[in-house]
C-alpha cells in the first residue's frame, strides 16, 4: 500500500464544508437502531462545538427508501424533497446535512437531475405549490452528517478525552471503516475522498488516534439494500454480503468498525449474531464479535460522553471489551438503566455469540 | 534545396521522415522537446511480433537522420501564420521561417492513475505497460517481485474503449502488446500463472494472430473475457483482482502477485499544444484532424503543415514509419509544386 | 437456529482455489486445447446441443473453471460425430479431445 497515493486521490476530492448554520435532518430509521446518534450530533456540535444547529419537527422522511423500493415515482420524492427544501428556506437557512446516507445521496441525486434538465425543477415548482403553497431555494450547500464530524474532527480531538489507542499494547486500535454506498459511489465528488477510497471515516479514525485498516473487500455493500433486507425472501443476500466482508476482514484483526450510514453499522451489529447462530462462528477475540459503532457514537465515547447515555447498550455485539482497551470508565450495573434510574429490562443472551 | 522544413518531434515518425528528407537532397530542422531522439520506442524493450530490440530500431533511425538540424531540450513557443509561410519561435530564442510544418508530436500514454478502481500509485504490485518495459530494460522495479511470481495479470484497454476516461477509441496496439509482454513473463517465470483479462482481442496485424495462439499454446497464457472491475490489496501484500468471466457468465476472482495494466494511447498535450499555435483543428476522438481520414491522413487542411504517425490517432510502429515515408515524398512533391 | 433464511452460496470462481492438476494432465496430451478462443463453432454445429445443452466450448471453459462436474455431465450427450472437429477454425481435434477428457477424468471411477 502506497499510502501518499491515497493520499493524492484523497486532495482530489475535497468539498466544501461551511462551518457554520446548518439546516438539519433526521433520519427515518436511526433513531430506533442507534438511539443516541443523532441526539449526540446536536449536542457535540451546538453545546461542545458551539455551533449554529436548525432542526424542525415539520420535516419528514426523504422518500428515499420508498423511491429506492420503486414504491413511489422520482416526481413524488422530489416533491418531498422540494418540500424539505421549502422548510430550510423558511428557516433562513442555505446549508443543508442530513443524517442519512440514503437522503445524503436521494438530495444529490435530485440537485444534479434539476440542474441538467431545469423543466424538471420548474415542474416540481409547480407540484409543490399546488401541494402546499411553499417555495424554495435550493441549498448552497449540501452535506452528509459525517462530512461535518470529519470537518470538526480536529476540534474534537483537542478537546479529547480518549485516544483510539489500545491501552494494553499502547499501539493504534485497528479500525475498518465503511461508508455507505450511497455517500459517494453515485456521485464521487460529493463525497470526501471520492468513492474508491473515501476519506471521511478515514479522516476521523486518524485524527483521533487509530489506525485504518484496508482489506480486500473494503468497498462491498453492507448487504442491507432496501429490497434484499425488507424481503424476507431476500434476506439470505443481505446476510451473504455481511459474511463476505466479515470474512475478508477476518485476518486483520479489527478492533471496531466505523460506519455512517444507518443500514450498515446496524446489519453488520445484528448479522453478526445470526452468523454466530447459524455458522457457529464469531469475529471479535475470545467469542466477542465486532463492535459496530457509528461516527456520532465514537465522537462521543473519545469526547467523554458515558457509553450508557449515548445508548451503547443498544448494540448488539458488547461494546464492553472496546472500551476496556481504550480505557473508557463505565459502570456495568448501569447499562440497563435508563433515564431517571429507569429498569430498561436485560435482553436474553445469545447462545453462541459472547455478550455482556 | 534551401526551403526550411521544420519538423516537430524526434520520435520514430519524426527521424523516418529527416532521413527520408535527407536523402531527397533536403535539411530538416528536428525539434525535440526532451533530451533524446525515439520518443516511446526509446523506452520499449523489444518489438512485436518478432522481438525486434527497439534500441536497435530507434540507433537506426537515429544514425539516418543525424545530418538533420537537430534541437534538443526545445520547445515550440509561439507559431505565427505569415502571408506564405510560418514563424516559428523556439524556447532556445531560435526563430525559424518555414513554409513547411511536419507534425510528428505523437501521443502520450494513458495516465493509469486516473482509473482509480485498479490502484495505481495505491498499491504496490500494480503497473503499467510502460513501467514493464522499464523492467524488461533495466530490471530495476520495487514493484516486482523476480523469487515469488507464482500468478500475473494483464488488464486490457486501461484508458482504452472507455466513455468515461472520455476515450472511446481503441489504441490498437495494447492488445498485442499484453500478449507480448506476456509471453516475456512467461519466459521468465515458466511456473507463473498468466492471465489476460480482454474484452476483445484485436489480432490485426501481420503474424499477430501467430503470436497470440503461441501465447495460448506454447506458453500456456490464459485469456479470460472480462474487464477487471476491482483491484484490491490483500494481507499478505498481493493483489486480488476481480471480474467476469463473460464466457461463463459468472464473477471471477485471482490473487495476484503482479498486475500490469495495459495503458492506451491518447493524444500528447504536445499535439494539442502545436495545434492551437498553428490553429490545427482537433478530430472527434482527441486527436488532431486530417484533410480526409482514409484518403488523406498525412495531410492538414492548413497550407504547408502535414502529419506523420500517432498525432492522428493510435498507430504501432510499421504503421508509423510507412506515414513518415508518405509524408516526405508529401513534402518533397509540395517543394516543387511551390516552384 | 432456524431464522427462515440462511446464507447464499457464491457463485464467484475462486482461480486461486480452482485445481488444475488434472486439467494439466489433458493439456499435457491435448496441447490445443487451450487454442480454444470460444467462438462457439462447434457447440451451434453440434446435434446434441438443442436437445440436451451439450456444448464442447463451455466443457472446455469449465475444466478451466474447476466445475468439473458441470462439464462431464454436458459430455454424456456427446455423440461422437464429429461435426465440432471439421468446423473448429484452429484446427483442434475435438473428437480426440473428448475422448482424452472422458480419460483422464474418468480415472476416478466417473
Amino acid at each position: 500500500m502506497i499510502y501518499q497515493g491515497k493520499q493524492k486521490i484523497w486532495a482530489d476530492y475535497q468539498k466544501e464544508i461551511p462551518d457554520n448554520h446548518w439546516f438539519y435532518v433526521r433520519s427515518c430509521i436511526r433513531q430506533n437502531f442507534f438511539p443516541g446518534s443523532e441526539k449526540m450530533f446536536l449536542e457535540i456540535c451546538r453545546n461542545v462545538l458551539k455551533k449554529d444547529f436548525f432542526e424542525t419537527e415539520y420535516h419528514t422522511t426523504c422518500g428515499g427508501i420508498a423511491y429506492h423500493c420503486d414504491t413511489i415515482p422520482q416526481e413524488t420524492v422530489m416533491t418531498i424533497v422540494a418540500r424539505q427544501f421549502a422548510l430550510m428556506t423558511e428557516a433562513g437557512y442555505e446549508n443543508y446535512v442530513a443524517s442519512c446516507i440514503t437522503s445524503f445521496g436521494n438530495y444529490a441525486e435530485i440537485i444534479e437531475t434539476w440542474r441538467e434538465f431545469p423543466e424538471v425543477e420548474t415542474r416540481i415548482r409547480e407540484l409543490l405549490w399546488k401541494a402546499c403553497r411553499r417555495e424554495f431555494k435550493i441549498p448552497k450547500n449540501l452535506a452528509h452528517a459525517s462530512d461535518l464530524i470529519y470537518k470538526y474532527r480536529n476540534e474534537i480531538a483537542a478537546r479529547a478525552k480518549y485516544r483510539l489507542v489500545n491501552r494494553y499494547t499502547g499501539e493504534p486500535l485497528k479500525v475498518v471503516e465503511h461508508i455507505g454506498c450511497h455517500y459517494a459511489k453515485m456521485f464521487p465528488s460529493k463525497g470526501v475522498g471520492g468513492a474508491e477510497y473515501p476519506y471521511v471515516l478515514c479522516g476521523m479514525i486518524e485524527s483521533w488516534g487509530g489506525n485504518v485498516i484496508d482489506y480486500p473487500e473494503r468497498r462491498h455493500c453492507c448487504g442491507y439494500g432496501f429490497r434484499q433486507y425488507h424481503v424476507k425472501a431476500n434476506r439470505g443476500y443481505s446476510l451473504s454480503n455481511t459474511y463476505k466482508k466479515f470474512e475478508s476482514m477476518e485476518p486483520y484483526h479489527p478492533d471496531f468498525i466505523l460506519t455512517n450510514c444507518p443500514g450498515c453499522p446496524y446489519f453488520m451489529d445484528r448479522w453478526q449474531y445470526v452468523i454466530a447462530e447459524t455458522e457457529g462462528k464469531t469475529y471479535g477475540g475470545n467469542g466477542y464479535g465486532i463492535p459496530v459503532l457509528t461516527y456520532e457514537e465514537l465522537a462521543s465515547l473519545v469526547l467523554g460522553y458515558d457509553p450508557w447515555d449515548i445508548g451503547m447498550q443498544l448494540h448488539q455485539v458488547a461494546v464492553e471489551p472496546l472500551l476496556d482497551k481504550i480505557g473508557i470508565a463505565y459502570d456495568p450495573k448501569e447499562k440497563y438503566k435508563g433515564l431517571n434510574e429507569k429498569d430498561l429490562m436485560r435482553p436474553e443472551l445469545p447462545g453462541v455469540l459472547r455478550c455482556c | 534545396m534551401k526551403e526550411n522544413i521544420v519538423i516537430i518531434g524526434g520520435g520514430i515518425a519524426g527521424l523516418e521522415a529527416a532521413a527520408q528528407l535527407l536523402s531527397l537532397g533536403y535539411k530538416p530542422i528536428i525539434i525535440e522537446k526532451s533530451d533524446h531522439l525515439g520518443g516511446h520506442v526509446a523506452e520499449w524493450n523489444c518489438l512485436f511480433p518478432d522481438m525486434t530490440p527497439a534500441r536497435d530500431i530507434v540507433s537506426s533511425l537515429a544514425a539516418r537522420s543525424a545530418d538533420a538540424n537537430i534541437f534538443l531540450n526545445t520547445e515550440i513557443s509561439f507559431v505565427n501564420k505569415l502571408k506564405d509561410s510560418y514563424n516559428i519561435m523556439l524556447s532556445n530564442g531560435i526563430s525559424i521561417i518555414t513554409k513547411i510544418i511536419l507534425v510528428t508530436t505523437g501521443f502520450s500514454v494513458f495516465d493509469a492513475a486516473k482509473k482509480e478502481e485498479y490502484g495505481y500509485g495505491v498499491y504496490d504490485q500494480v503497473i503499467t505497460n510502460r513501467d514493464l518495459e522499464h523492467w524488461f530494460n533495466t530490471g530495476e522495479d520495487k514493484r516486482v517481485n523476480d523469487c515469488g511470481m507464482n500468478a500475473v495479470g494483464f488488464v486490457h484497454c486501461v484508458g482504452s474503449r472507455d466513455e468515461k476516461a472520455r476515450n472511446p477509441q481503441c489504441s490498437k496496439v495494447c492488445c498485442i502488446t499484453a500478449v507480448k509482454q506476456a509471453i516475456e513473463l512467461k519466459q521468465k517465470f515458466p511456473d507463473a500463472m498468466v492471465y489476460c483479462f480482454y474484452m476483445d482481442l484485436r489480432m490485426f496485424g501481420k503474424k499477430y494472430e501467430d503470436f497470440y495462439i503461441s501465447a495460448q499454446r506454447d506458453y500456456g497464457v490464459r485469456f479470460i473475457r472480462g474487464r477487471v472491475s476491482e483491484v484490491s490489496e490483500n494481507i499478505d501484500g498481493r493483489v486480488i483482482v476481480k471480474a467476469e468471466d463473460t464466457l461463463s457468465g459468472k464473477p471471477v476472482k485471482v490473487t495476484l502477485d503482479l498486475l500490469v495494466l495495459m495503458a492506451g494511447m491518447v493524444c500528447s498535450p504536445d499535439s494539442t499544444r502545436v495545434a492551437n499555435m498553428a490553429r490545427l483543428p482537433v478530430d472527434s476522438d482527441g486527436f488532431l484532424k486530417s484533410e480526409d481520414n482514409v484518403a488523406d491522413i498525412i495531410s492538414s487542411p492548413k497550407e504547408g503543415v502535414f502529419y506523420a504517425g500517432a498525432c492522428t490517432g493510435p498507430k504501432t510502429v510499421p504503421e508509423t514509419l510507412a506515414e513518415a515515408r508518405a509524408a516526405a515524398l508529401k513534402v518533397h512533391l509540395y517543394i516543387k509544386g511551390l516552384e | 437456529m432456524d431464522f427462515g433464511f440462511k446464507l447464499s452460496p457464491s457463485s464467484a470462481i475462486n482461480l486461486d482455489k480452482v485445481d488444475l492438476s488434472r486439467f494439466e494432465k489433458l493439456h499435457g496430451i491435448e496441447p490445443d486445447i487451450i487454442k480454444c478462443m470460444a467462438c462457439g463453432s462447434c457447440t451451434s454445429s453440434c446435434p446434441a446441443n438443442r436437445f440436451s445443452g451439450m456444448s464442447l466450448r463451455k466443457v472446455i471453459l469449465d475444466l478451466q473453471r474447476g466445475r468439473e462436474k458441470e462439464a462431464l455431465g454436458m459430455l454424456r450427450n456427446c455423440m461422437l460425430c464429429g461435426k465440432c472437429t471439421m468446423v473448429c477454425p484452429r484446427g483442434i481435434n475435438t473428437r480426440h479431445l473428448i475422448l482424452s477428457i472422458c480419460r483422464i477424468y474418468g480415472e476416478d471411477g466417473k
